[in-house]
């Protein structure tokens, strides 16, 4: 299983066919359903600020295998305005949309990994990552 | 408007069950729908039914808590449920509480516990 998945974001349909595909793919690898619903929940987060905030961008979806254990990995890429402080924009509230300001932080509390990459004017790349049979 | 979701008044109660995943238009439809209606004939209560949910969202929590705002400030009653247990595991872990929200497992469940609100029973 190495093939990637890539989905155009171009519009809100496009948050619930991400997190739909998320979730199947979690759910062949093996994922409880506990886990496939914070998997689709992040995807959903995350799909949903670039479609709010950079317009349009991607999503590629993969199952990963490493030694012993297997997991999903899931980038979710734009090229919209960037996030200038990637520390504030991750705290709990912060929000520039009057939203929860939960999207972000939330994301990473779902998932084993966080990594985000975001310079401004340049656009906004961020990858998350669960291990089965994990937390 | 083309929300999706029906509204029903049944026995001066406000029922909702959401049957199907809504993208975010649809939601935002449908609160305006409600609110639209429930501003204007209170009732003695409102029920809405989300176990159709596969995921609930920051998004979609802000909008059942602006529902939820709304309906305080009416003196409306409210009952939110059939959560499912993942969606509610997932919440948490995300920090985002249903602020005090009553809850019941499912539509008839909380209806029931608004009848018995109106009748002044404890609950
Ligand atoms: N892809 C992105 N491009 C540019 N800015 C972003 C992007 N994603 C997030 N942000 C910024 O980070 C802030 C925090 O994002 P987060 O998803 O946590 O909260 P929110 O979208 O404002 O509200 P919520 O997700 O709770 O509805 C946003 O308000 C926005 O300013
Ligand atoms: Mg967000």
């Amino acid at each position: 299983m190495t093939s990637v998945q890539t989905l155009p974001i171009t519009s809100e349909y496009d948050i619930i066919t991400a997190r739909q595909a998320a979730r199947e793919l979690a759910r062949q690898i093996g994922f409880n359903t506990v886990d496939q619903v914070r998997i689709a929940t992040a995807v959903s987060e995350l799909t949903r600020n670039v479609v709010l905030y950079a317009g349009s961008g991607k999503v590629d979806i993969e199952a990963v295998a490493e030694e012993e254990r297997q997991g999903i990995v899931i980038t979710v890429s734009d090229r919209g305005p960037g996030i200038a402080d990637i520390e504030l924009a991750l705290r709990d509230g912060y929000s520039t949309s009057n939203g929860l300001g939960a999207g972000l932080s939330g994301a990473k509390r779902l998932m084993d990994t966080f990594d985000i990459e975001s310079r401004a004017g340049r656009g906004t790349t961020i990858r998350i990552g669960k291990w089965k049979h994990w937390k | 408007m083309n929300n999706r979701v029906p509204i029903l008044k049944v026995d001066n109660f406000w029922l909702v069950t959401i049957e199907e995943t809504l993208h975010d238009q649809s939601v935002i439809e449908f609160k305006e729908d409600l609110l639209h209606n429930i501003t204007r004939d209170a009732g003695a209560g409102l029920v809405i039914d989300i176990s159709a949910l596969e995921v609930v969202d920051s998004f979609v929590t802000r909008v059942l808590m602006e529902i939820s705002r709304l309906a305080g400030l009416l003196g409306l009653p409210f009952v939110l449920t059939g959560i499912n247990p993942a969606v509610a595991i997932t919440l948490t872990e995300m920090g985002l509480d249903l602020q005090g929200m009553a809850t019941a497992l499912n539509l008839q469940k909380g209806l029931d516990m608004l009848k018995g609100r109106a009748r002044g029973e404890p609950k």
